[in-house]
């Protein structure tokens, strides 16, 4: 069936999926949010290194290193989670590639949960 | 899932060593792909050897050389030898490139020539472009215009046609698509950079009508969001242009109306 398709029938497929701009900001946002968060959360996770468990409490209990290392769970996390889209869709495809897309994302959401549920215990 | 190795009837065998010019002093070893459909038999790299004191300085001439006086079932493209119709890219001791104007002297050791990687082969060095035609075809390559005024030519400021410079001359070789990896693994659904390059040439055409619809057309996660500037477009085009920057230059005209 698919040899009687014309050649620019297959060239355009089913059109253009009307997305792909968001995706492309998104990475570019976050990529430029990272810049600076990752050397922020190394010299602050760098500080509390060390400490006694109550010292280790007491500093992710200041507003600065807590909201920072929170900040960068999220966005090296989402950013994780796109990039991998990314790899997905380049080299898996079919059933494989929406499976693989869903476990990609509740892994990446529930390490987001699970990492600011110990910020909070950490905190408060 | 993408196949990463080649199926059985697609590897390569070491084929037929040709015999070497008698009397000749300098002579050059050609490693050549061959394949022919017809005989059902796995492609294979046959040998020759050339006698460069009698040929011509380009790869393309070794090639016409050994068609003429070793093996007339030697089978390539080519046409104008000066680098304007792009029939003879080929992939040259490791680089998509033109045979016509790439000197044998750039290349050091046994001169190995290949077809374009990651296209079905019609025969030996020819690549089958059919689709890469048509993905070119689909990015409407002319001048899309709605107003019907001036009724005579449109006339285009200095400035605008210098934006055009590094985007006209592309002679659709194929070289850079053909380089790509994310063409070699998408190739059905991403453009490629060849197509997107002239996309560009027309969306940032100022005599244009269409370039909303232009860009429109190119909103897509494999359009044109496969490209992840890995730059193999801009290295080896044999024209000196540069695919990738064209495309970030979509990337960004997209940002820009949408945020």
């Amino acid at each position: 069936m698919q040899n009687y398709l014309t050649d620019r029938k297959r060239a355009q497929g089913t059109g253009a999926g009307g997305q792909g701009t968001h995706h492309h900001w998104q990475m570019m946002a976050s990529s430029t949010a990272l810049v600076f968060l990752v050397p922020l959360f190394v010299f602050t996770f760098a500080a509390g290194l060390g400490g006694t468990y109550e010292e280790v409490l007491a500093y992710y209990s200041r507003p600065f290193p807590a909201i920072i290392t929170g900040l960068t769970l999220v966005v090296v996390i989402i950013h994780l989670v796109r990039e991998t889209q990314v790899a997905i869709e380049d080299y898996v495809h079919g059933v494989a590639e929406k499976l693989s897309l869903m476990a990609v994302a509740a892994f990446g959401y529930t390490l987001i949960a699970a990492g600011l549920f110990a910020l909070v215990k950490l905190a408060l | 899932m993408v196949q990463l190795t080649l199926p059985k009837n697609s590897r390569i065998t070491t084929g037929k060593t040709w015999p070497k010019p008698e009397g000749a002093t300098n002579v050059r070893k050609f490693q050549i792909y061959r394949w022919n459909p017809d005989d059902g038999q796995n492609p294979r790299v046959d040998t020759y050897f050339v006698d460069m004191d009698t040929c011509g300085p380009m790869v393309l001439d070794a090639l016409i050389k050994i068609k003429n006086e070793i093996d007339p079932t030697l089978t390539f493209r080519r046409s104008c030898r000066e680098g304007i119709c792009g029939s003879c890219a080929m992939n040259i001791d490791g680089i998509n490139t033109l045979a016509c104007i790439y000197g044998m002297d750039e290349i050091k050791g046994d001169v190995k020539i290949y077809p374009l990687p990651h296209m079905p082969v019609v025969k030996d060095l020819i690549p089958d472009l059919t689709h890469f035609y048509a993905q070119h075809a689909s990015i409407m390559p002319w001048l899309e215009t709605k107003t019907n005024r001036p009724a005579k030519e449109w006339k285009q400021s200095i400035e605008d046609r210098k934006k055009l410079d590094g985007l006209y001359e592309c002679v659709m070789c194929a070289s850079c698509s053909t380089s790509c990896p994310s063409y070699w693994w998408n190739g059905d659904r991403y453009l490629g950079p060849a197509a997107l390059l002239h996309a560009y040439r027309w969306i940032i055409d100022s005599r244009d009508e269409a370039t909303g619809e232009r860009l429109d057309e190119l909103e897509d996660p494999f359009k044109l969001y496969r490209c992840h500037t890995i730059m193999n477009c801009a290295k080896t085009c044999p024209k000196g242009l540069n695919p990738a920057k064209a495309i970030a230059e979509i990337k960004k005209m997209m940002v820009d109306r949408a945020v």
